[in-house]
């Protein structure tokens, strides 16, 4: 007998959403148009968080000041992506970073470019972890997250 | 802890690709295989709890409503839980917190997922936030290589040790899917295989990352009571914990990992045991990549931080060490997401119940099982043993 056949439908579910920011999200974005980054402290455990938060997550208390950190930080971890996901905005190769940006208490998670991404051997020469990078800004600010357009390595 | 509970049945599929079946049908499988273990039928169940990875894995909302009928739930309660991997372990917990509270004297719990019906990665991608790091998401391999990475760095664990380590993880695994009627992956590979394999998000390559399956697991939670009159040999709940932390990536530390750390505390308080390593006699641990599983050991306490290659190149975890780990061949070989947490606790009752047939650990008496949910950001822990 021939192998048992299974009959398969195929489906999709497209579901649009207008997701609000909020008001300490929505400044953030609004300071990166002037190319700064900007963080929430703490006026309880004193911590800067990147991305700012409305409310201390550990304190759970409102995170009211602005604080300006710095657009170069240390290399904390980093992932070479080389296969494709559905949706993924960012063509492969690239490389997903966590940055602990000076003056700040949180990893941030960007990506690291600027160098060729398609030799991975030099690509493990150049990115260190616990090696310092730099933000680079997209000319172009759209209100995401690519207005900072990647990270560099600093030599 | 409250009132008593003992897990006096267990029921899975055959894990796998499953077009052979709908998806209720699916989870119909392991709730009758549990009943029939457990020597009931759906009239002694009294409540029906289920858990399931979110709506976009198969595509089909609020699972309960479709599978009313398959978990046996027509006329009684339902409650649906989901914690993205960590699932498996909340629902256990919930099955043991309703029937600990003497609210109900058998509850059934269920988790489930037919992952070749979506693009589990996708789904993944939807769990990390849409204004900030979702744009960086590589699914779940890039999370995981990322704070597997961080750890190496963080102790200073060279990459060809981290390597070897986690390439024996794999074959261990692998080796101990053979054992298992149920398991996904079942076939033997080799070291070289492991270290020579397609990289998916380098150090980690396809060996060291778990399937996508389809699989439904089924649990019977019972009063003392219940349990007595039933008969059957039960496993007895001995400690829980679960713990979570903050939802951005980044902003806890991951390489020594305070949830996955204190969800153990919790269990290991609760079950009154203070050398891990020493008492626990078997562990079924979620580990979906061989390098995150190293990191577990160290935060359930199984060896020093930054120690657990070492440990693992001496066979500590392997069949026949002082810790054997995954003798189902663990999340590595078969990952059905809403099931795999429960699977573990399932595995681990079968354990100390002296049923896990060719996967039986000899004389194991008390277990451990685990599953790890989110971005990171969940670990759930249950402690089930032979005795009260």
């Amino acid at each position: 007998m021939a192998k048992e056949e299974h009959r398969i439908v195929k489906g999709q579910v497209t579901v649009p959403y207008e997701l609000a920011l909020g008001r300490t999200w929505s400044a953030f974005y609004d300071f990166l148009k002037d190319e700064r980054i900007m963080g929430k402290k703490c006026g309880k455990c004193s911590r800067v968080l990147v991305p700012p938060r409305s409310f201390c997550p550990r304190c759970y208390v409102d995170m009211d000041e602005w604080v300006e950190v710095s657009q170069e930080g240390v290399l904390e971890t980093w992932v070479y992506v080389n296969m494709p996901f559905f949706a993924q905005e960012i063509r492969i190769p690239f490389i997903s970073a966590q940055i602990r940006l000076d003056g700040s208490d949180s990893g941030f998670i960007h990506q690291v470019a600027g160098i060729d991404l398609n030799d991975f051997d030099r690509v493990r020469e150049t990115v260190k972890l616990g090696g310092r990078v730099r933000a680079v800004w997209n000319p172009e600010k759209r209100g995401n997250i690519l207005d900072i357009a990647y990270f560099e390595p600093v030599d | 802890m409250g009132n008593a509970v003992a897990i006096i049945g267990t029921g899975q599929t055959r894990h796998g690709r499953r077009t052979d079946l709908c998806y209720p049908d699916l989870v119909r499988e392991a709730v009758t295989a549990a009943l029939d273990d457990a020597g009931i039928t759906l009239e002694d169940i009294d409540g029906v709890v289920l858990g399931t990875m979110p709506s976009m894995m198969e595509g089909v909302s609020s699972t309960h409503f479709y599978f009313a009928e398959a978990m046996g739930s027509l006329g009684k309660p339902v409650l649906k839980v989901e914690t993205c991997g960590s699932t498996g372990q909340s629902i256990g917990h919930c099955g043991f917190f309703w029937v600990a509270s003497g609210m109900a004297d058998i509850v059934l719990v269920v988790g489930s997922e037919k992952m070749s019906e979506g693009d589990g990665q996708a789904t993944m991608t939807t769990v990390f936030d849409p204004f900030f790091q979702r744009t960086f998401a590589a699914g779940a391999p890039g999370v995981f290589t990322m704070q597997s990475m961080e750890w190496m760095y963080r102790f200073g664990i060279p990459e060809e040790k981290g390597r070897e380590a986690a390439a024996l993880i794999s074959v261990s695994n692998h080796d101990n899917a053979m054992d298992n009627p149920h398991a996904h992956i079942r076939m033997r590979v080799t070291m070289d295989d492991v270290k020579n394999a397609r990289v998916i998000t380098y150090p980690v390559r396809l060996l060291d990352v778990c399937p996508a399956s389809d699989g439904a697991c089924a649990v019977v939670f019972a009063s003392r009571k219940a349990a007595r009159k039933i008969g059957r040999k039960p496993a007895w709940i001995r400690g829980l914990g679960f713990r979570g932390e903050e939802f951005f990536y980044g902003e806890s530390d991951k390489a020594v990992w305070m949830s996955a750390t204190e969800a153990a505390g919790e269990a290991y308080r609760q079950a009154g045991i203070r050398d891990p390593l020493k008492e626990l006699d078997v562990a079924e641990i979620y580990n979906p990549f061989t390098y995150q599983e190293m990191i577990f050991y160290e935060c359930f306490g199984f060896c020093p931080r930054g120690e657990a290659p070492d440990y693992v190149l001496k066979g500590t975890f392997r069949k026949g060490g002082e810790l054997p780990c995954d003798p189902s061949g663990g999340t590595l070989c078969t990952n059905p997401i809403g099931a795999t947490g429960l699977i573990r606790l399932a595995e681990a009752a079968l354990q100390v119940t002296g049923k896990a047939g060719e996967r039986q650990v000899e004389g194991a008496k008390l277990a451990l099982s685990h599953a790890m949910g989110g971005v990171d950001q969940f670990n759930g822990v249950t402690i089930v043993g032979s005795t009260l």
